[in-house]
């Protein structure tokens, strides 16, 4: 497996920039985040011109049948413009799950993109760690709350794993509640289920699900990195002071090339992260959260006084950055599990 | 693969004869040209010819490093033909060891202030000078010597490249002694030293531009030598843990678990930098893996000396090294040797600096020295 992009994967990367450059430039992100963050529009477009919401589903339902790398570039573009769509949610981690237990029929409307699914588990939990017991099964209906659920507030049909079960909950039958969130461009949710109509739809191993989520996060957390690094590299070479680009000062320099070789090294863990394997995953999120945020810190810090403000888009940077960095397992978690996975047990 | 195959039939058994027949095979470096060690091929053809014959006699990688990964590529570049010819059979058998005439006492990170001269004699030029961190040059049979020819003209634009005969007349080496207790490094001493014109490489004026060439390859050798999952000093690390459970603590537990991460995705960026280096020349992201290499070392031998809770050492006793050897010997050496990653090579500074201006684009320091005469700059 090559850890270059290929010809098709450039060719998807080009036409997902361009729409983005077109539709959600930072402002624009920005405008909307206190009112409704999500762009249904621009998913739309997204989903169906493009394709890219069917990309993981197989051709026999309707899907582009495409592999994690070509959802990875998508995801790395996603993030350099925390482009607020429910591609992640959606389509890569509550598609993981329909895949698993094969349901033909929501997955035929995932790819065609009439149809958005959400996981409903708390987007910070581990692949490592037991979850769940928040949600009961009684004669085909759900009883519980689940809380921190991204993607949720946007979902036609609300994915709800009940003791090692999938199950579909349309979802007006579940109450979705919208709570502040650290990240403005993914929110989150409270999800409640008062006796919730549900139809199982097979087995799920969630952790596998949320193991194959992280591994491909690594990717849109890369993208948030580079983003990040480029427009600090932009500024300081516009900001003078002392009558010279800040950039010209090494101490900045040096902070800029240690930034760089930390994204060139989250390329790698990236596209290392597309062969789907727990060891590869694990690696990725290991590098990559921490990654995304201290290029989002040292891009506030490298911007002074503007860096700060409300009205630079930087901060949304920040804040998902350090959400993601939470999800799917912190880098600590993601660390612990390689103790198992290469064979570097701790003390006894 | 036809080519090997058709090599194996009728290659001879003594090493030497071996690895001479291998070379005219065009299976040396399949990406030279024919006649030159190489076939012409791809770059990427070469992994291939090492699996297919890596149960056949090998160069010695250690004491051959500067022969093959610096002064082949800049003779490839700029040698004549006659050069080519002469020089890079031998280097590549290992027949002929070179190293490495560049750093001196006055100019280490600012190479171009160097001051080694070298004064045009009829066909001949005439070298003095100073050079030091020369390792390997009590093996050398030739060196790469950039010397200056010009000290009216500002200091990048005086130097010129020469082979340098390591067994002239008037070229003295002496033992450097290391912090490791070991000299692995040489100073050289060179007095009136006589070099023939036709071992000048490159122009006159031009041996910046050329040893450009040499140190772009060197921060790829030094940082991009080809190591599975979980090998190179990574791999010492881990297994030593793996075998002393009654030494692990939690806190190291954490530390290791970090660097085993850093040590992956450094080779998975070698990985992909060996991809792109396949289609091209290696650029300015060479700089890059060296400058992870070179900390991911450090920390790595330190965390180990740490980790043994060993007091002692193997041996001070003064001695010359045979060949550069990063992972070699017992924990406390290998610590004390890794402290010259950062600064063997282009120290970690300079590579910062380079990536901040070549890769990134960012501007560069104001500049005192760049429109002076370099016998007018202080020094």
């Amino acid at each position: 497996m090559t850890l270059l992009y290929t010809d098709v994967e450039d060719e998807l990367r080009a036409a997902v920039r361009d729409l983005l450059a077109d539709r959600c430039p930072p402002a624009a992100v920005l405008a909307r985040v206190e009112g409704a963050p999500y762009d249904l529009g621009l998913w739309k477009t997204l989903a169906r011109d493009i394709g890219v919401a069917g990309l993981l589903v197989p051709e026999e339902y309707g899907g582009a049948g495409a592999s994690a790398r070509e959802a990875a570039v998508v995801l790395e573009e996603l993030g350099r413009a925390v482009t607020p769509v429910p591609f992640f949610t959606s389509s890569v981690l509550a598609t993981h799950a329909l895949l698993q237990v094969g349901a033909g029929e929501l997955l035929r409307g995932v790819a065609e993109g009439d149809l958005t699914v959400a996981l409903v588990v708390p987007f910070s939990a581990s692949p490592y760690r037991e979850a769940g017991g928040q949600v009961s099964a009684t004669d085909g209906r759900l009883t519980g709350v689940v809380g921190a659920v991204a993607g949720a507030d946007v979902a036609d049909v609300l994915l709800v794993p009940v003791k090692g079960t999938l199950h579909a909950v349309p979802a007006a039958e579940a109450t979705v509640e919208v709570a502040p969130s650290l990240d403005l461009t993914r929110p989150i949710a409270t999800v409640t289920f008062a006796g919730s109509v549900a139809e199982p739809l097979g087995a799920v191993d969630v952790a596998e699900t949320l193991r194959f989520g992280a591994g491909l996060l690594a990717s849109e957390q890369l993208g948030v990195a580079e983003w990040c690094l480029e427009t600090t590299l932009a500024y300081v070479k516009e900001r003078y002071q002392f009558a010279r680009p800040v950039g010209s000062f090494q101490a900045i320099k040096h902070r800029l090339a240690d930034l760089w070789l930390d994204v060139v090294r989250a390329r790698a863990a990236a596209r290392g992260a597309t062969d789907g394997a727990a060891m590869s995953a694990a690696v990725a999120q290991a590098w990559n959260a921490g990654v995304a945020v201290h290029v989002a810190e040292e891009a506030v810090q490298l911007h002074g006084g503007i860096g700060m403000t409300w009205e630079h888009p930087l901060h949304l940077f920040l804040k998902r950055a350090k959400s993601a960095e939470i999800a799917l397992g912190t880098p600590g978690e993601h660390r612990e599990a390689l103790a198992a996975l290469a064979d570097l047990p701790g003390p006894a | 693969m036809d080519v090997v195959d058709r090599f194996l039939e009728n290659a001879p058994g003594d090493r030497l004869e071996f690895l001479r027949a291998r070379f005219d095979a065009g299976l040396a470096w399949v990406h030279f040209p024919v006649g030159l060690g190489g076939l012409g091929a791809p770059r990427e053809m070469q992994q291939e010819v090492e699996r297919a014959l890596a149960h056949t006699p090998q160069l010695d990688t250690g004491v051959q490093a500067i022969g093959l990964g610096m002064a082949a590529p800049t003779i490839l570049a700029f040698g004549t033909e006659e050069q080519k010819k002469r020089f890079l059979r031998p280097l590549w058998t290992g027949e002929e060891i070179w190293c490495q005439l560049f750093s001196e006492p006055g100019a280490g990170s600012d190479l171009a202030t160097l001051a080694t001269r070298a004064v045009r004699d009829g066909d001949e030029w005439v070298v003095d000078g100073q050079k030091v961190w020369t390792s390997g040059a009590h093996h050398a049979r030739w060196a790469i010597l950039v010397a200056r020819t010009d000290p009216d003209v500002p200091k990048h634009r005086g130097m010129t490249y020469f082979i340098c005969d390591m067994h002239a007349p008037g070229v003295d080496v002496r033992p450097l002694r290391q912090i490791t207790g070991e000299a692995e490094f040489n100073e050289v001493f060179l007095t009136g030293v006589r070099l023939s014109d036709d071992l000048r490489l490159g122009e006159v004026g031009d041996g910046w531009r050329v040893a450009q060439t040499t140190l772009m390859n060197e921060r790829v050798a030094i940082g991009g030598a080809p190591v599975r999952r979980g090998g190179g000093m990574i791999g010492l690390v881990a297994d030593a843990w793996r075998e002393h459970p009654e030494l692990r603590t939690h806190d190291l537990h954490q530390r290791l678990l970090s660097l085993w991460v850093e040590a992956e995705v450094t080779r998975l960026s070698g990985v992909r930098l060996r991809e792109q280096l396949a289609a091209g020349q290696p650029g300015p992201e060479g700089s890059g893996m060296k400058l992870s290499f070179a900390k991911l070392n450090q920390e790595l031998t330190g965390f180990e000396v740490e980790f043994n809770r060993d007091l002692g050492y193997d041996d001070w006793a003064f001695r010359r090294s045979e060949s550069v050897d990063f992972l070699g010997r017992d924990p406390g050496y290998r610590y004390l040797r890794a402290k010259g990653n950062s600064i063997e090579g282009g120290t970690s500074e300079i590579l910062r600096n380079i990536i901040a201006e070549r890769v990134l684009g960012l501007p560069s320091e104001p500049r005192v020295d760049k429109d002076v005469p370099w016998k007018d700059l202080p020094r």
